[in-house]
């Protein structure tokens, strides 16, 4: 019942194609991003249409079933989560990508009805050997994405998790997944592999995926959503060879080649070098996260006192974290903000690049908060101003403003650029309290004579200092 | 198709993926991932066709597993993408995109409070 040559899906699937690269070149630009998403949504509907009519397929019904469920579970998902919490939906997104690599390609060598290339033994055994991949880093992946939502989501700690013999765990496991992998390739030489084999593979895979992100710490959880998106890419062009399918493979690798270029392009917007997101914590230890006493006095004022530096500054610059996020607090800030500028005071924002918890993540956060575009400050941008300005105003941020990334070696985050509102003439954090953030460490600026902390919920004190303003 | 053919095509489309991101803003990088994240939901079409060629039981229930779940991952993916970049529109220089062909969500501005700021 195949409706369509083999023509006519090549031509499908070169469609589709395009309009994946066409996606992704949109999506690299402001004004064409969300005319790409939807030309790479069109692309790949298109493709998923041209496999339907093209091939032979039984359990039709039970197919489109399977993908009516997946929607079911997919839209609602996408629609209703909170902002703040995107990025741990886009890893869990990006986690059941991966473990659905891994069952084609396990399905795939397991069947009865042999390899592409079957014939000679050497395209076989290539076959095989991409279809190992594709179950060993779609495991990594799903595994490792598992980790990383239930970091986001504080289901466990964020810190790094390091335990003695970890490096020696993952890498053991790591050997055992390649060399299990290399069983697969030899035991394909009959026409499938043994499915006890390929679970084998994929247990342990998993557990190496597991040990892989647990070590990393919550600031740079960001960095390794990115490059598990990256392996699924992989895996995905990987069952593409092992399919014989020209789409999978173009799709995949697209991903998995952007996916690494955006990982480095992360990375170095967080001052890291990605082998030290990956291995720090191995090597570090956790010696450093331990601040100096806690017992130090801190300078902590009203609402009232807030309002009054507030209302009686010339210039004020908004450093908004994801602590804002979390109480959602955006709208108060931006009438904040209002206010002040009714009364004849500069407001600007400072946005650090990996504000919120990835980079971008606070732009989109103010912007469903409808804050200007325009005084939204990228930090290279906003930097210089802070000698000049009165009031730094940090709601909810830490470690993008904390200066050890400068002073102290060793730190977990030494070296990230960081926003440096310790030049202004007043600091004033709005915290939680005086715990430290993401990525656990103390915050000496706390403790500095210039700086006032309000402690409570974000949302809360904004609006308490809001009223404030108003009867000044 | 032979192997070297598959070859070309794999290293052609790493450069072309190298090439077509290496420029992005970092306002730009949680989308982007995402909308990638979304595109490697096409592993649905492997997840079809496999299952449409088992004949065994236990291959058919996994098959239909990697349906839902490469599903979910697609679908999920262009969605809460779409919802991102809806953020961005009506602001500064020009507003993202005029006419918004999206089945979906209408026509005008979204059911929401904000309009073109």
């Amino acid at each position: 019942m195949s409706l369509l040559s083999p023509t006519w899906t090549a031509i499908g699937y070169l469609v589709a194609a395009v309009c994946f690269v066409l996606a992704l070149k949109g999506l690299s630009s402001p004004g064409s991003a969300r005319r790409g998403n939807q030309i790479g949504a069109a692309g790949a509907v298109l493709a998923v249409l041209v496999t339907f009519f093209s091939g032979d397929l039984r359990h039709v019904p039970l197919i489109v079933a399977a993908i009516v469920v997946g929607t079911a579970l997919g839209v609602p998902a996408a629609r209703r989560v909170a902002m703040t919490q995107m990025p741990q939906l886009v890893a869990l997104f990006n986690g059941v990508g991966g473990a659905a690599a891994a069952l084609v390609a396990a399905l795939e060598l397991s069947g009865a009805h042999g390899l592409p290339g079957g014939t000679s033994t050497g395209s076989a055994s290539v076959a095989a050997a991409a279809g190992a991949f594709t179950v060993l880093v779609g495991a990594v992946s799903f595994s490792g994405s598992c980790v990383t939502f239930a970091k986001l989501q504080e289901l466990m700690t964020t810190r790094p998790v390091t335990f003695p013999g970890g490096p020696y765990l993952f890498g053991g496991s790591l050997a055992a997944a390649v060399a299990l992998a290399v069983a697969v390739v030899v035991d394909a030489h009959g026409t499938s592999v043994s499915p006890v084999l390929l679970l084998a593979l994929a247990v342990v895979a998993l557990l190496a995926g597991v040990l892989f992100v647990l070590p990393v710490g919550g600031a740079d959880v960001p960095i390794v959503i990115s490059l598990l998106n990256a392996f699924t890419g992989l895996t995905v062009a990987a069952s593409g060879y092992v399919l014989d399918n020209v789409l999978l493979l173009v799709a995949g690798t697209l991903v998995g080649a952007s996916g690494t270029i955006l990982t480095r392009l992360m990375a170095a917007a967080m001052g890291r070098s990605l082998t030290s997101t990956l291995f720090g914590a191995f090597r570090a230890g956790t010696a450093v996260a331990a601040g100096p006493g806690e017992d130090r006095p801190v300078r902590s004022g009203s609402p009232e006192d807030v309002a009054i530096l507030l209302g009686y500054a010339r210039k004020v610059i908004i450093v908004p974290g994801y602590g804002l996020a979390v109480a959602q607090a955006q709208h108060t800030i931006r009438e904040l903000a209002d206010l002040l500028e009714a009364r004849g005071i500069e407001v600007l924002y400072g946005i650090h690049p990996v504000a919120g918890r990835m980079p971008g993540h606070m732009n989109v956060l103010l912007a469903e908060a409808n804050v200007p575009y325009e005084a939204l400050k990228e930090m290279d941008e906003v930097n210089p101003s802070f000698s000049t300005t009165d009031v730094a105003l940090v709601v909810g941020a830490n470690d993008v403003v904390n200066p050890a990334a400068k002073t102290t070696p060793g730190a977990p985050i030494y070296g990230m650029p960081i926003l440096e509102v310790e030049q202004a003439q007043q600091v004033v954090f709005l915290k939680r309290s005086m715990r430290p953030g993401f990525a656990g460490i103390e915050n000496d600026l706390l403790y500095d004579p210039r700086t006032m902390l309000l402690f409570g919920d974000a949302k809360e004190s904004l609006t308490k200092v809001v009223n404030s303003v108003k009867s000044l | 198709m032979d192997g070297i053919a598959l070859l070309t095509i794999f290293v052609l489309a790493v450069f072309v993926g190298f090439e077509v991101v290496s420029k992005v803003s970092t306002t730009l990088h949680t989308p982007l991932m995402s909308g990638a994240n979304a595109i490697h939901g096409v592993i649905l079409v492997g997840s079809i066709i496999v299952t449409g060629q088992t004949d065994s039981t236990v291959g058919l229930l996994l098959g239909l597993l990697s349906v839902v779940l490469a599903t979910v991952n697609m679908v999920g993916g262009f969605v809460v993408t779409d919802r991102m970049l809806q953020m961005f529109r009506g602001r500064g220089q020009r507003p993202v995109a005029g006419p918004r062909p999206t089945p979906g969500s209408g026509p005008g501005p979204a059911p929401g409070e904000e309009g073109t700021r």
